[in-house]
């Protein structure tokens, strides 16, 4: 487990690992287990027909941490991964997830991560994703998740999304359906450059009464780069939505954003906003000010926008 | 000590030149306290911003504590203690007030003690502003205030406030013009402000009235204050006492 520099580094990047997490975990490295750990409440098995892994967390259980990254050192290696996670009610758990890819040859490396929780009654799970590539290859780092969220009465998710940089092409799926009571907050945050593509695809379906969904999507586009954002939220009983998208686009990328909002019933509230613009001059003179140069102003504005 | 030497800065408008800036010559002596106010449009930001280097002047020097600092950059001049706080400062998605105070100051340790100083002297909370965001969720006046804080946590030698007041309400106003005084009374920094507010123009060492790009009239608050009311309806010996009244 976490063998060379690249290991470390990655799992660093992804899962903010530094060691030996605590907790239950299972690391994933070049299609094969680099190491597992269930622990009293949380069970880690590996799924029989298909490659992945279920997580299965008990009921009542709290303050627990899981981590699952995965990392791909090999270039030319493509995988598809299904993990599920039952997350029995009652539960308060952190789930840290998250790929790296190093790739230092000329051939595509690709991870495809199926993700799918059922969450419990009454039960909040944080979680985290983290997409980062690196390696002085050619060849492509990409990764298409696919997230599909179950949340029954009373529970609640908060899901943090974050593309670090490296990622040549992404496709993001992601759908919640929250049950009476639930809620769900997004938090995406995505930066592209060179001439990377990324895609994210979002739905979220406010099926319970007093359900709650929020959307907020920051990302950069730099260089010659592209993103599409197609977030939608779906109210079918009284509920309360918000999707909030803004974009700082650079250079000659190009960021195309289309929020979409249904209501199925006259007691849903559902909000959405949309940005898209470059850094304002008017920010970087203030930094400028404060004895910044423009490039350590422009820096300072991008990860404070994306932090 | 600051020097401005012949300043001008005009710009192109149709097919002749528009001065906004014209001949400007003054000097402001080290830990001094100088208003620049006067009419709309008079050049009083120009001014103020020139000496920032956020406009670049046509003609004419500046030179600060000795240096020719005209054509240096913004990063440069605020590297040689000048600060300069925005009348309308932007807002920051992402950036927290306790950043832009630890950026402002130029520690990145800077402790949560020190920003409670600086936000106090202007009249906000440091338990309910230090992690926000500098965003659309504040109010133009909380803004405004966050901005002076930075100027305060800046600690510069040169301390430049576009109409400090503008948009602040009345009880922070007060906190704001005792800020001043203590800061002025302290020494060490040389304040300009520009401002309409007479309790601020009172605090000045010297007030300058700018208007039409030249400095107009300078002298004492107690000297400069009557002038300006005199061009005020009160003051205006056209009207008529009927027509005052109403």
């Amino acid at each position: 487990m976490m063998d060379t520099e690249i290991d470390r580094e990655l799992l660093e990047k992804i899962a903010d690992m530094l060691g030996k997490p605590v907790g239950a975990f299972n690391i994933r490295k070049d299609s094969g287990c680099d190491g597992r750990q269930s622990t009293e409440h949380i069970q880690i098995t590996s799924k029989e027909d298909k490659p992945g892994i279920d997580i299965r967390i008990q009921p009542g259980t709290v303050n627990e941490t899981c981590h699952i990254p995965v990392i791909i050192t090999k270039s030319g290696l493509s995988e598809t991964v299904y993990n599920d996670f039952y997350v029995g009610e009652n539960c308060n758990v952190e789930i840290v997830a998250g790929c790296g890819i190093h790739n230092c040859g000329d051939q595509e490396s690709r991870h495809d991560g199926v993700h799918t929780f059922y969450v419990g009654k009454h039960s909040h799970v944080r979680y985290t994703e983290k997409h980062y590539g690196g390696g002085t290859g050619t060849g492509g780092r990409i990764m298409n998740p696919k997230t599909v969220v179950y949340l029954e009465e009373g529970a609640t998710i908060q899901m943090e999304t974050v593309q670090i940089r490296g990622i040549d092409s992404t496709k993001r799926d992601t759908k919640i359906i929250c049950g009476p009571g639930a809620e769900a907050i997004v938090t995406e945050r995505l930066l592209t450059h060179g001439d990377q593509t990324a895609e994210s695809d979002m739905e979220i379906i406010l099926d319970g009464e007093d359900s709650k969904g929020r959307v907020i999507s920051r990302s950069v586009a730099q260089d010659g780069s592209s993103q599409v954002f197609y977030p939608r939220m779906v109210g079918n009983a009284k509920c309360f939505g918000h999707v909030q998208c803004d974009s700082i686009i650079m250079g000659g990328a190009k960021i195309k954003s289309i929020p979409a909002i249904t209501a199925n019933c006259t007691e849903a509230q559902l909000i959405h906003e949309a940005a898209i613009g470059k850094i304002a001059g008017d920010q970087l003179l203030k930094l400028e000010t404060l004895g910044l140069t423009e490039e350590e102003a422009e820096n300072c504005i991008l990860q404070g926008f994306l932090a | 000590m600051l020097e401005l030497k012949r300043l001008s800065y005009a710009v192109e408008e149709g097919d002749g030149r528009l001065g906004i800036l014209n001949d400007i010559s003054l000097t402001v002596e080290e830990g001094s306290l100088v208003v620049f106010t006067g009419p709309n449009g008079g050049g009083k930001t120009t001014l103020a911003k020139s000496i920032m280097g956020l406009v670049q002047p046509t003609a004419g020097e500046i030179f600060w504590s000795g240096e020719d600092i005209t054509h240096l950059g913004i990063t440069d001049r605020a590297r040689r203690g000048i600060s300069y706080g925005f009348q309308q400062p932007p807002r920051f998605k992402g950036l927290t007030v306790r950043k832009l105070l630890t950026l402002a100051s130029g520690d990145e340790r800077l402790s949560k003690d020190r920003c409670c100083q600086y936000l106090t002297r202007v009249g906000l909370c440091a338990n309910d502003y230090l992690d926000r965001e500098v965003d659309g969720s504040l109010s133009g006046g909380e803004v405004k205030r966050i901005e002076i804080a930075t100027i305060l946590a800046r600690q510069g030698k040169l301390m430049i406030f576009d109409e400090p007041e503008a948009g602040i309400d009345l009880w922070s106003f007060a906190r704001l013009t005792e800020t001043f005084e203590q800061l002025h009374a302290a020494g060490g920094a040389t304040m300009i402000i520009i401002s309409h507010q007479e309790r601020i123009i009172s605090l000045a060492d010297e007030v300058i009235v700018v208007g039409e790009g030249r400095l107009r009239h300078r002298g004492a608050p107690a000297e400069i204050l009557p002038q300006i009311l005199a061009d005020t309806l009160g003051g205006c010996p056209v009207l008529t006492k009927e027509a005052k009244a109403q």
